[in-house]
């Protein structure tokens, strides 16, 4: 209490978050470097996609700060009622490595918009744009203590800010694996409020009666963006049976195009993978999947010299028993399976633990409509994929996670309701 | 941000309540001749003359004088100006296509290029209006800044719904903007005013045609040019300097305006009600005059309650919609309360307001001037008992002198009539309840305020006066984030806030056929 953070103006907390953005646009050149270099991901990506996503996701809070409403209640008796929204304290932030500086927008905003204070541990894998960020947080002007930013390991680190008696809320995002272990460290000491997201194995739904090409096309984005490394990559896409070849086809030939190399270099297309834990993994998915009986229709080994690239690999006659169709690969590996009959995709494509995102082609109203609500998804897109805006919440159904980020939803798990009540002596509507 | 009067560093406590960001030391030197760059009017991103080529003069209220020739916008011109906006809202034209966000930018881009040129558009706003610099600068600009910051916020945040109503259909909402609106601005707080009206109708994707007042075009005027440089599309924003009768009436009365929102006096209020109803039945927000009660109870804090009733009335030279112009004053506290008062308004310093020590510029215009020296001699003939002040403070320009009646009643006229100038009235009351229906006894109902340091009474009057804004220890404080606007012929909606946003949407209800819901 007191402190010039907690005295400040909502709006000026806003008009930082502001001068961020702004300082970060100053500086897109360097951070877009430092993120291709640090996480292979392909320049042009980098500059175009995470940056513009960071500048955009810190002014969209920095709009909120000062128009986070609590309310006045009309209580039955003689009562003034109202809720203060006030920040939740002490939040501990534990960021992915796929896109390093997003995730720390994606965090850092909804956490400082509502007042909090952060302590943030950026990905061993990718820590340099977090750091970059650190020094433009200070010249902005955010006072001291306000965002602290401890590179680390997530065993040490990670686990010491889960495990914090006095840390009041935890927001992590990476693998489901761990989220299990943060939700448990919670409970066994402070209770601290907990938000995760996690992993996905996300079904993308083509019907018959969709635009072919663009549903290809989407498809392959929707897997193989960011070298497949998406807690939201369309990893099982179920085709309907009268286009099944068709897609196959035109998907292989998508595939076989890619342009792997140096990430900054113009023209390609594909980088490496994050590292060497992650490369081994994929490889052996990869393997597995010859082994169980999918055809591999192209890619399946690494490419190049030296690094750690893997060539954009396609499977088809993929069946929902594989482990290529139930475990989160992260990488360049599109299964395709095939489906005939609406009631049956829903209920495939619903068949997992997790619940992250899902999408559907069709030009059909009415199968649009109905499956967009049947499907147990936290996103779910029509006609498109990887559509995202700050605007709009983002978060999982089951253990894909819990908790809604981006958006007005994310304000709410930044946010602890006080409810003042003061007797007065005669109350009137 | 408060709004507060000029450099009172007469006591301590309440200086830090004025706030030491605005302090003297940071005010630049006013240029007192500053340069005008634009005079016409601004229509499709162009500056142009007058369809009549007709011009009238707008005037410095510190010398009489004329300051330059305007552009007079009249029915012909408000034609233009609104085809304009009707264009620049057209299905799929760029304005309309926009990314809401893109929207909130351009509104942050035209704050940073305000702010960029405060210290200019200061000079400018108080060779036309007559405020004091140190004000124009240190509280109109920066709030002007900060309320557009505060809409560009809102634009992409303005969410409709999506609503499980009975039956197998699939429901929302979408919030649109309502399209061409018409906003009919007035003199008092000329720049601050505009970014009243332009913050919430363009962050809802609207487009404007703006009449701004006669008496002091050009501020908004410049604004303009620096609305067409930071990228809005061209007749999204058309603003038209001309007169109430020609180019107000024009807009009130267009077939093709879709809402208006006026900000005036009640008695044009009225008149732009009837023109809706005459015409297109357009949407109509007012926000109209006030005669507002500032009740203080006798266990407030007599320093700071002598020094925020003063400054209550006297801001602005009194030309405020909400000053607290019905002191009412418990009775024990009553002469001590009103000695006071007298001894802070012979304090209050009347002269050029580019002096940095000025705290009272002059009366806007003539007429202006005129009618608050009727008032005053009205006062003193219906028994009002003058205790300082009652006249003209200089030889030129529209001076009138901080002006204090004591013992006055209410159903003087003084008591009842929107003064609108530097005209204090102090009344008694005993009980709380005796003073709430009197303070409710008024065709307004702007704002009010109580000071009192017990919880209970706070409470209790806060929530039986019939008034848009209630403030408790404390008067004119304003915030983007929180609404104002009037009960009863002081109004109706609410500018600023989330509130504000209403005004200037329409809610379409889309509702489709779905096979089978499920929640």
């Amino acid at each position: 209490m007191g402190s010039p953070w907690r005295t400040m103006d909502a709006s000026e907390r806003g008009h930082l978050l502001y001068r961020l953005a702004d300082l970060v646009e100053r500086d897109q050149l360097i951070l877009a470097t430092l993120e291709a270099l640090d996480s292979g991901k392909v320049f042009l990506m980098a500059y175009f996609v995470d940056l513009m996503a960071t500048i955009k996701t810190l002014r969209y809070y920095g709009g909120w700060a000062d128009k986070i409403h609590g309310k006045t209640i009309p209580v039955d008796g003689e009562y003034f009622t109202y809720t203060r929204h006030e920040p939740i304290g002490v939040c501990g932030q534990i960021i992915p490595w796929n896109f390093p500086v997003m995730m720390f927008a994606w965090k850092m905003g909804p956490a400082l918009c509502c007042g909090n204070t952060v302590v943030i541990k950026p990905a061993e894998q990718t820590p340099l744009s977090a750091l970059h960020m650190a020094a433009l947080i200070k010249e902005a002007g955010f006072p001291p203590g306000v965002v602290n930013v401890v590179p680390g390991y997530g065993q040490t680190a990670g686990r010491a800010i889960a495990h914090h008696m006095d840390i009041d809320k935890i927001a992590f995002t990476g693998s489901t694996a761990v989220g299990k272990l943060i939700q448990k460290a919670a409970g066994d000491t402070n209770l601290k409020r907990v938000t995760l997201e996690l992993g996905g194995k996300n079904p993308n739904i083509v019907f018959a009666d969709c635009d072919l090409e663009h549903a290809v096309e989407q498809a392959h984005s929707g897997l193989f963006f960011n070298q497949g490394q998406c807690c939201l990559a369309g990893s099982r896409v179920f085709v309907e049976e009268s286009i099944y070849q068709d897609f196959v086809r035109l998907s292989v030939e998508k595939a076989l195009s890619k342009v792997l190399g140096d990430p900054l270099q113009p023209g390609v297309d594909q980088g490496p993978q994050i590292d060497r834990k992650q490369f081994d993994k994929i490889m052996e998915l990869i393997h597995s999947g010859e082994r169980e009986g999918a055809r591999l229709e192209c890619g399946g080994a690494a490419w190049g010299q030296r690094g750690l690239y893997i060539q954009p690999t396609v499977f088809s006659n993929v069946t929902d028993d594989m482990r290529i169709a139930k475990e989160e690969i992260f990488g360049p590996v599109q299964q395709i399976m095939r489906f005939s009959s609406v009631q049956e995709v829903i209920q495939r494509a619903n068949n997992t633990h997790y619940g992250l995102a899902a999408g559907l082609f069709t030009k059909d109203m009415d199968k649009a409509l109905t499956v967009a609500s049947a499907l147990q998804a936290g996103m779910v897109w029509v006609n498109c994929y990887n559509a995202m805006s700050a605007q709009c919440p983002f978060g999982g159904f089951k253990m894909s996670g819990n908790g809604r980020e981006l958006g007005e939803y994310a304000l709410q798990e930044y946010t602890e309701v006080k409810a003042v009540t003061i007797k007065i002596s005669q109350k009137n509507s | 941000m408060q709004l507060r009067s000029g450099l009172s560093r007469a006591l301590p406590r309440v200086s830090r309540l004025l706030s030491c960001r605005y302090s003297a030391a940071a005010i630049p030197q006013p240029n007192p001749q500053p340069e005008i760059h634009y005079n016409k009017l601004f229509i499709n991103n162009e500056w142009q003359d007058a369809v009549s080529g007709r011009s009238f003069p707008t005037i410095n209220p510190s010398t009489g004088e004329v300051i330059c020739q305007v552009a007079e916008g009249d029915k012909a011109d408000v034609d233009k100006a609104v085809k304009a906006a009707r264009d620049a809202f057209r299905l799929g034209s760029p304005w309309r296509r926009m990314d809401a966000s893109h929207r909130g930018l351009l509104l942050s881009r035209l704050a940073d290029a305000i702010e960029r040129d405060s210290a200019y558009l200061a000079e400018l706003e108080t060779l036309d209006n007559g405020k004091p610099y140190a004000v124009s600068y240190s509280v109109d600009l920066p709030t002007v800044v900060k309320c557009l910051r505060y809409y560009a916020g809102w634009a992409d945040k303005w969410e409709g719904k999506t609503i499980p109503i009975d039956g197998d259909y699939f429901c929302y909402t979408r919030h649109e903007p309502i399209g061409v609106c018409g906003q009919i601005i007035p003199w008092n707080f000329p720049l601050l005013m505009q970014a009243w009206k332009l913050g919430p109708a363009l962050a809802t994707g609207n487009t404007v045609v703006m009449k701004v007042a006669e008496q002091t075009p050009l501020t908004a005027l410049y604004v303009a040019s620096l609305i067409k440089e930071v990228g809005f599309p061209e007749g999204v924003v058309n603003i038209i300097a001309g007169m109430g009768p020609s180019a107000g009436a024009a807009i009130s009365a267009h077939m093709d305006v879709d809402k208006v929102a006026f900000t005036g006096s009640t008695e044009v209020g009225h008149l732009i009600q009837k023109a809706s109803g005459s015409s297109n039945l357009k949407k109509v927000t007012l926000e109209l005059g006030g005669k507002s009660p500032n009740i203080i109870m006798s266990d407030a804090d007599m320093e700071v309650a002598v020094e925020q009733a003063h400054f209550a009335l006297f801001f602005n030279q009194g030309q405020c919609c909400c000053a607290g112009s019905r002191t009412y004053v418990q009775a024990d506290i009553y002469d001590e309360f009103v000695e006071r008062s007298v001894e802070r308004a012979k304090r209050r310093v009347v002269g050029d307001p580019f002096n940095m020590n000025t705290e009272q510029g002059p009366q806007v215009d003539e007429e202006q001037f005129k009618k608050i020296l009727g008032y005053i001699s009205t006062g003193k003939k219906e028994g009002a008992k003058l205790l300082c002040g009652g006249g003209v403070a200089a030889d030129r320009g529209y001076f009138i002198q901080p002006t204090v009646f004591g013992d006055v009643h209410d159903n003087m006229t003084i008591a009842r009539e929107e003064i609108f100038g530097p005209v204090m009235q102090i009344l008694k009351f005993k009980t709380l309840e005796e003073v709430v229906e009197r303070a409710n006894d008024s065709i307004y109902g702007l704002a009010a305020a109580v000071f009192t340091k017990d919880l209970d009474k706070a409470h209790y009057i806060s929530n039986t006066l019939r008034a848009g804004t209630v403030w408790i220890n404390c008067y004119d404080v304003f915030g983007a984030q929180a609404p104002f606007g009037g009960y009863k012929a002081s109004g109706n909606g609410r500018e600023l806030g989330e509130y504000g946003l209403t005004n200037y949407t329409e809610v379409k209800t889309v509702t489709i056929k779905v096979p089978q819901k499920n929640s």
